[in-house]
């Protein structure tokens, strides 16, 4: 099968960030022709993770990836190894090889099993929904609140409810987003005085990792791939998916009521 | 480069996000529009032939530009060499515009844009933080104005 390798190494090797990198030993897979093994040997390289594809090259320095393990559908292991820090990458199916690398210490390891497990393009769509889902109730409850009688002791609380910097006509628009492409001004997006508090710790819980990706059950041999067989474990991407220059123009009307609204209220003074 | 390909041929098995039968050509010299099965599974693009159940190619979808053409035909680049395209008519106008939306938002970038601005769009309007409860919130790929180095 083909693939379009010179892109793949490319996109590889330019600046878009890594979402992790380190050296990390390779162990060596041997064909066992004879009953006796060769004994086992590592080997180090740099790896580079980047979205559902790690990379590894054969130096830091190296201007192409030596090999590439897609990631979708794997699984991450610790390792029994005789190694120290050592995890696995596995895949469901029978008979594949599992890619076995050691980490530096506990912390790299721990570090690169996190990474590694949450890796999937699967998974990241998930997230997405969930963002999507929380968005989209966030301003329902705004909208709500628009609708909700009003006392005077609550509308002051209102007021600065929506003069916060929060609810400034979204500018940033991504533009075109294509892959790779993009013209979206990040500059734009932090709100003055955004802070990314974070108060990790205590129960928190990523989201549950998506079911394994398995071999989808009408795929018998000889039949072609079929189009769009019924998602048993997972959807496809839903049709009410909206891309998010339209999500964007949708929110952006609602807050300019909104604000149209609140100034109205204000020359009238606070009813 | 070696790559898993066991795992990408089951992969190009996996439900589809999007399938369909589409003449297709690959930038060589005197390549023709041919009828291929394209499937579109997570950020890999699969073309097979229509009587075949294992692809004849795979495009990995990353830094990649789809290009509405002329009538019925969208094109694919890769960012290093866009005078390579990758040449699809469809049957009608709307099918070719429904690639064209599903390929744009068909690459891991895309969806860590999508987070990245929905994270901020939450936390705008209400104040926190929507990764802290899943303790991803420290995550490099999540973060805003990372990138674009």
């Amino acid at each position: 099968m083909k693939l379009n390798e010179r892109s793949v190494a490319h996109y590889a090797t330019c600046d878009s960030p890594a979402d992790h990198a380190g050296f990390l030993r390779k162990r060596v897979e041997r064909h066992h022709h004879h009953a006796h093994h060769h004994g086992t040997s590592y080997q180090r390289r740099w790896f580079v993770l980047k979205g559902n594809l790690l990379f590894y090259f054969e130096e830091r320095e190296s201007r192409e990836p030596v090999g590439l393990v897609v990631l979708e559908g794997c699984t991450v292991e610790l390792c029994e190894a005789a190694e120290e820090f050592a995890f696995a990458i596995r895949f469901d199916d029978a008979g594949a090889r599992a890619y076995v690398l050691v980490a530096d210490g506990q912390a790299a390891m721990e570090a690169w099993v996190k990474a590694l497990s949450r890796a999937s393009f699967d998974y990241m769509r998930l997230v997405v929904r969930e963002l999507e889902k929380q968005l989209e109730e966030a301003c329902k409850s705004l909208a709500a609140c628009r609708k909700s009688p009003r006392r005077s002791s609550s509308s002051s609380g209102r007021k600065r409810h929506l003069s916060n910097p929060a609810l400034q006509p979204l500018q940033e628009k991504p533009t075109t987003l294509e892959n790779g492409y993009s013209t979206w001004n990040s500059g734009g997006c932090v709100a003055g005085g955004a802070s990314y508090t974070d108060h990790e710790g205590g129960q928190t819980k990523p989201p549950p990792l998506p079911p394994r990706r398995r071999s989808a059950a009408g795929s018998a041999t000889g039949s072609p791939a079929p189009g769009l067989s019924p998602a048993l474990l997972e959807s496809p991407v839903s049709p009410e998916t909206i891309c998010f220059s339209k999500l964007h123009n949708w929110y952006g009307q609602e807050i300019a009521v909104l604000r149209r609204e609140w100034q109205e209220r204000q020359k009238r003074g606070h009813p | 480069m070696r790559y898993n390909e066991r795992e990408l041929l089951s992969l190009a098995r996996q439900p589809a996000e999007k399938a369909a039968e589409i003449r297709m050509s690959v930038p060589k010299k005197g390549s023709v529009l041919k009828k291929r099965l394209v499937k579109l599974v997570v950020n890999f693009l699969f073309y097979f032939r229509t009587d075949e159940a294992e692809p004849i190619g795979a495009l990995l979808l990353e830094h990649c530009k789809i290009t509405k053409e002329e009538d019925n035909v969208f094109s694919i680049s890769f960012i290093e060499e866009p005078e390579r395209k990758y040449c699809f008519e469809c049957a009608t106008e709307e099918q070719c515009q429904e690639w064209v939306e599903a390929l744009k938002r068909a690459s891991y970038e895309f969806l860590r844009r999508s987070l990245i601005f929905y994270r901020n769009e939450i936390q705008k309007m209400t104040g926190k933080d929507p990764l802290e409860q899943y303790g991803i919130s420290e995550e490099a790929r999540f973060q805003l104005g990372a990138h674009r180095q």
